[in-house]
């Protein structure tokens, strides 16, 4: 009950803004295409998994999304202006913040100095250690997230504990779209439980998520939607709350193909707004409620 | 029993707190974190062993030797714990010092150049060669190690060359230059208030900032355990200026060291850059990443390195009078690297503190002074110095690697 209620409050549904649009994205690497002619897109406030297998080019797209690839051909809308992004810093002053699997953190540096590193806060022409404490402190309240102390260094942290500061680490100029990049790849059960509820919070304060992974429950246990690659293609795009995991699997493997329409899939966009986004988010919210059953 | 634990009762409190002292210190000793303890009780015991072996060591006169021969080599040591930070090395400090001394010498010499216009462009030629250093590390990627053996060769070469046909020039002896790293000692009134200067200096910026701190309702150090503190630095700090003073004092050339390190410890922990510093030692990549520009970074790094190195060898000409073929050449290099690594600047980059040069280089200098007052020749003391440059390598890499096992919950 306090569940449906506070993604009814943290979802708003229709009014939801669309943040990030790819259109036939394609990227070619030599004679190998990495993309082809992907449609991807995300809202505000919701978690997008983004699903394949090895190649079926995850990594590429985020990091088009990132900024590190410019895409051969194909548009990326960002607040409906079309934007293109030129290296990581463009991405970022946009407001995509990415978490790449092996998070880069600097071990020898406390959490505060790893969550403001190259944007330090500066006062009378020295850091300004007590506002970004302050501020570290706040964020990392905001995720609910347990670090001991904010002047631990990051070498003393768990696996859990490292991921919850680099998310910090991206929220830092609180960008829109947070890319996450694996993040619970390498963790354990307590960790990744730490790690999803922290994604939680992240749509709860209206970032759009785009979560890569490999691990279908955690994809089923925290997105809204899922984009399926494969081979470098779109291979469909579904609502969390209408599949089951073996579909999902099916879709990854390729063992079953994507409706060219029905319901389930999105209908590709003929006017610039995808047809399938009104009532995915209705789903999306009544999708929380039968979460709890499937449990 | 009973007796024992009616004693602690009133001293409860107190016990508690050094049980937790002690606790503290096996955790940080097994997570390997153990900042300058291991210096400065290598220190203790290098200073006790001499003193038993020879009373002479502890005197005033003796530590005044100390510290003045310090500032020369310790203001080297300086540069090599920031290039230590960035994670490279330079193994040419020594011959920079040379080479340094060599273009001071031959202009104010040779050319007759004022004092001041020497000095600069001797230093000038330090900064080209880190300049040159960053270059081809940054634009090639030749490791540090191999630009700075070549440069170790090649500008000796240069210091040879420069230095010319005379092979050896005296610097005149009452140059001011001379005079301030041979003769000139604060007057005792002076180093006292230069210490409770600096003492209320920190202790104000410590206040200041922990008011602060409980406005923004942070963890703050209380007011009486800052001054508790501030007391006892200048406790010991008056007590060793007092004991120097019963000789000749403390030297203009060492305060200035001390001054440098004072500067660098700002910069390397209170500015961006000294962040930036930090960051790059510790993962290149995630400096990068974080938007940090990354090459300037090296490139600043090696420029401080050689540029420092350049003043060392300043310092050790005037201190000397004279400028040689041998100048900066034997053991400098590596004094000044053993005595960063030793002051506790990692050789694996990202730890360490400016404070490293100090500490470093008084462990060494306490060595060859020790050694050299019991008329042991250099062979000993060669031998003796590259023991204890192992050992702190060990104590480096063994509390890394316990930072890798014991790092992770």
């Amino acid at each position: 009950m306090t569940d449906a209620s506070r993604s009814d409050r943290s979802r708003p549904g229709v009014t939801r803004d669309r943040i990030l649009t790819v259109t036939g994205a394609t990227k070619r690497f030599g004679a190998v295409t990495a993309l082809s002619n992907v449609d991807f897109w995300v809202d505000q406030g919701e978690v997008v998994a983004l699903v394949g297998d090895n190649g079926a080019g995850k990594s590429t797209l985020v990091k088009m999304l990132a900024g590190v690839h410019a895409p051969d051909s194909g548009t990326l809308e960002f607040d409906g202006r079309e934007v293109s992004l030129g290296d990581p810093a463009d991405a970022h002053d946009l407001g995509i913040a990415t978490v790449f699997q092996d998070l880069a953190l600097c071990e020898n540096l406390d959490v505060v100095a790893n969550v403001w590193l190259g944007r330090e806060l500066v006062t009378e022409g020295r850091l300004d250690e007590v506002e970004m404490e302050q501020r570290t402190w706040s964020l990392l309240r905001d995720l609910s997230a347990r670090i001991p102390s904010v002047r631990d260094h990051v070498s003393t942290l768990s696996g859990g504990q490292r991921q919850t500061v680099a998310i910090a680490r991206s929220l830092v100029g609180d960008p829109k779209v947070v890319i996450l990049d694996e993040p619970t790849a390498a963790l354990g059960v307590a960790q990744t439980a730490e790690v999803l509820n922290l994604i939680e919070r992240l749509r709860e304060r209206g970032h759009g998520v785009v979560l890569v992974s490999h691990n279908m429950a955690d994809v089923m246990a925290v997105a809204d939607r899922v984009a399926v690659l494969r081979l470098g293609r779109n291979n469909g795009v579904y609502n969390v709350a209408e599949i089951t995991t073996e579909t999902l699997l099916a879709a990854i493997t390729g063992a079953m193909d994507p409706p060219t329409s029905g319901p389930r899939r999105v209908v590709s966009r003929d006017d610039g707004s995808p047809a399938g986004v009104v009532s995915l988010s209705d789903r999306g919210t009544r999708r929380r409620g039968g979460r709890d059953d499937r449990v | 029993m009973t007796a024992s634990e009616s004693a602690r009762r009133p001293l409860g409190a107190a016990a508690d707190r050094v049980r937790d002292a002690a606790a503290d210190l096996v955790d940080r000793t097994r997570s390997g974190n153990l900042g300058v303890l291991p210096v400065v009780l290598g220190l203790a015991v290098i200073w006790t062993v001499f003193q038993i072996l020879n009373p002479v060591f502890l005197s005033s006169t003796n530590l005044v030797n100390l510290t003045v021969q310090c500032a020369a080599i310790g203001t080297i040591t300086l540069g090599v714990v920031i290039v230590l930070l960035v994670g490279e090395i330079d193994l040419s400090v020594g011959s920079v010092s040379g080479l340094s001394a060599a273009v001071l010498a031959v202009a104010m010499v040779q050319a007759r150049w004022p004092v001041i216009a020497a000095m600069l462009v001797a230093v000038l030629a330090g900064t080209l060669v880190g300049l040159l250093y960053g270059f081809l590390y940054t634009r090639f990627g030749i490791p540090s190690f191999v630009i700075t053996l070549a440069g170790l060769l090649g500008i000796l070469g240069v210091q040879l060359w420069v230095l010319g046909e005379e092979g050896s020039i005296n610097l005149p002896f009452d140059s001011w230059l001379v005079v301030f790293a041979q003769q000139m000692f604060l007057p005792a009134w002076a180093s006292y208030a230069v210490i409770v200067a600096a003492v209320a200096a920190n202790a104000w910026a410590r206040l200041r900032t922990a008011r602060r701190r409980e406005r923004a309702n942070l963890t703050y150090q209380s007011t009486r355990s800052i001054v508790v503190r501030a007391l006892a630095l200048l406790v010991v700090l008056v007590a060793a200026a007092w004991y120097l003073n019963l000789s000749r004092g403390v030297g203009l050339s060492f305060l200035l060291f001390v001054l440098l390190v004072v500067v660098a410890d700002f910069a390397l922990t209170r500015t961006r850059w000294g962040r930036a510093v930090y960051a790059v030692g510790g993962s290149v990549e995630a400096a990068r990443r974080a938007g940090i520009r990354v090459d300037r970074i090296y490139l600043s790094a090696f420029v401080l390195c050689s540029t420092l190195a350049a003043a060392g060898g300043i310092l050790a000409a005037a201190r000397l009078g004279a400028v040689s073929q041998s100048s900066g050449t034997a053991d400098t290099n590596l004094n000044a690297i053993a005595a960063a690594v030793i002051g506790g600047a990692s050789l694996f980059g990202g730890r360490g503190t400016a404070w490293a040069a100090l500490l470093g280089i008084l462990v060494i200098q306490s060595i060859s002074s020790g050694l050299t007052l019991l008329s042991l020749d250099s062979s000993v003391r060669f031998i003796v110095t590259g023991a204890v440059l192992v050992l702190a390598v060990i104590i480096d890499s063994t509390s890394r690697k316990n930072r890798a096992v014991y790092g992770r919950n």
